[in-house]
């Protein structure tokens, strides 16, 4: 699987510098993600600040590998794992700008908070806090699958996607009944809900990769597939 | 909801039939050049009015395979077929009908075109008069409406008394078209139809084998992959004789069974 020993050795190239290239997007956009977490938990503004700013560096290498999967498609016609290559590429690409987008929601929370001077943090809400874990958990997880186009660990990946689904859920609730007991908490409350909405769709995303990744490495178009079939669709080669 | 790809109708092995009704069975075939084993033991179903495309490096046995289909090769003596190719319940290759006739219900298109030294009517109707007698106003009637289905009728329609050899490179090969639709054939073989020819005719040809599928059963080979990709329904692999993957196109084109068809048509091939 694009392993190189093509023929023509620019193809190869093309290839392995688009795959490379969105590997150090997602490195960027994962540390984005931490830091964006790190400040919304610490009320670090500095912090909060340097997500949102290296928003604009993910949007570069996103408009970068879009240029990069159109020059393949135009110029080399990719077919089979090559074609799966660059498809699953160019649909990482959103996911990972999306996540990108995400992490600046969830630092923008945090300053919100800290200029409310609220209470809220992450070690107030256990659910929250360890949905941002899974959800760092699972992008890391879903591109290191990628690097090594691992469909297996790919398919775990899927697996804790509801996960976090449950824990967005709990962390709803919690809040909801904050906000009953004291109005006042309201406005801080929702911001909160901001920043547990943007890491549940981390997670969707992350989660989304992983189908990309499977895509890639079996062919198999797992999406909207229930987990006896993703299982089915990995273990066949 | 379906998690593998949709189209996966050849199995892992060489033998494997397509779901569409088959039109030409090959069973069991091997194809010798003198003592050179040219096909080995290839078996595939032709699907009815689908295209059929045969890829594979040159000395595959891909133009071997197709020239077998209508006996060209009885041409050599010391070329031999050994196995079955059914048409319509007959083996062609052991077949005690006219090997002229054979010829005309599986027409050939070449890769260089070949009209004959004759004008344009009389490339089309010189083939219809070896099967049919014809009046001056049927012939007159078949010949345009073979020009037309070989989309050519409007282009040569004032000049049909013009030699053949007049008209360019993809005109010529749309007469040679004209030409086997004019005997009315049930196969329509195209041996690199478009390798002589510019884009624009290439394009043309290509829309054209899209339409004649739905009259008749094409295959055809050629050494463009996209070409592949575009104009056929099912696509074989072939490498050193022998029939590596057969399956529908997409199938083929996206998630190939086997890593001999992955390297060739991702072009990691030697």
């Amino acid at each position: 699987m694009v392993s190189g020993d093509h023929s023509s050795r620019q193809y190869d190239a093309e290839l392995e510098q688009m795959r490379s290239r969105i590997l150090q997007m997602g490195g960027l956009v994962e540390s984005q993600l931490k830091l964006a977490m790190e400040a919304f938990e610490t009320a670090d503004v500095e912090k909060a600040d340097t997500a949102i700013a290296s928003d604009r560096r993910v949007n570069e290498l996103q408009l970068d590998l879009d240029m990069m999967v159109n020059h393949l498609i135009a110029r080399r016609q990719p077919t089979a794992g090559d074609l799966r290559m660059v498809m699953g590429v160019a649909k990482a690409i959103t996911d990972l700008e999306r996540v990108g987008d995400e992490a600046a929601k969830i630092a923008r929370a945090a300053k919100w908070l800290k200029e409310k001077a609220s209470g809220f943090r992450m070690n107030r809400i256990p659910d929250l806090r360890q949905s941002g874990e899974i959800a760092a958990r699972m992008l890391h997880r879903s591109l290191d699958a990628f690097a090594r186009l691992d469909g297996h660990s790919a398919a775990s990946i899927i697996r804790d996607d509801a996960g976090i689904d449950d824990r967005f859920r709990a962390t709803l609730r919690q809040l909801i009944t904050y906000m009953m007991e004291d109005p006042r908490s309201i406005s801080s409350a929702i911001d909160t809900i901001w920043a547990a909405k943007a890491i549940e769709r981390v997670g969707d995303h992350a989660k989304n990769i992983a189908e990309h990744v499977i895509f890639i490495a079996h062919g198999a178009d797992v999406r909207h597939a229930s987990p006896e079939e993703i299982e089915r669709a990995v273990s066949q080669g | 909801m379906e998690v593998t790809l949709r189209g996966g109708a050849a199995a892992g092995g060489a033998a494997a039939a397509a779901p569409a009704p088959s039109k030409v069975s090959v069973r069991n075939l091997n194809f010798y050049y003198g003592k050179f084993h040219a096909l080995k033991n290839v078996n595939l179903e032709i699907a009815e009015r689908k295209v059929t495309a045969f890829i594979g490096p040159s000395g595959c046995g891909k133009s071997t395979l197709l020239r077998v289909f209508n006996r060209m090769f009885e041409l050599y003596p010391e070329q031999r077929a050994e196995g079955e190719v059914l048409m319509d319940g007959d083996n062609l290759i052991r077949s005690k009908q006219d090997v002229a006739l054979i010829r005309a219900k599986v027409g050939m298109v070449f890769q260089k075109p070949t009209p004959f030294p004759m004008t344009i009517y009389e490339n089309i109707a010189f083939g219809v008069r070896l099967f049919e007698k014809l009046s001056k106003a049927q012939m007159d009637e078949r010949v345009e409406r073979a020009l037309r289905r070989a989309a050519l009728w409007n282009e040569v329609k004032d000049k049909l008394g013009q030699a053949g050899t007049s008209l360019s490179g993809g005109q010529q090969q749309r007469l040679c078209i004209a030409r086997s639709i004019a005997v009315r054939p049930d196969v329509i073989l195209f041996d690199e139809p478009c390798s002589a020819l510019d884009p624009i005719s290439t394009a043309k040809i290509e829309e054209l084998i899209d339409e004649l599928k739905q009259d008749y059963t094409v295959a055809i080979v050629t050494h463009n992959m996209q070409q592949a990709a575009r104009v056929s329904d099912y696509t074989a692999y072939m490498y050193l004789g022998e029939l590596m993957e057969f399956g529908e196109t997409d199938q083929i084109f996206i998630k190939p069974r086997r890593k001999e068809t992955e390297d060739y048509i991702t072009g990691r091939f030697g």
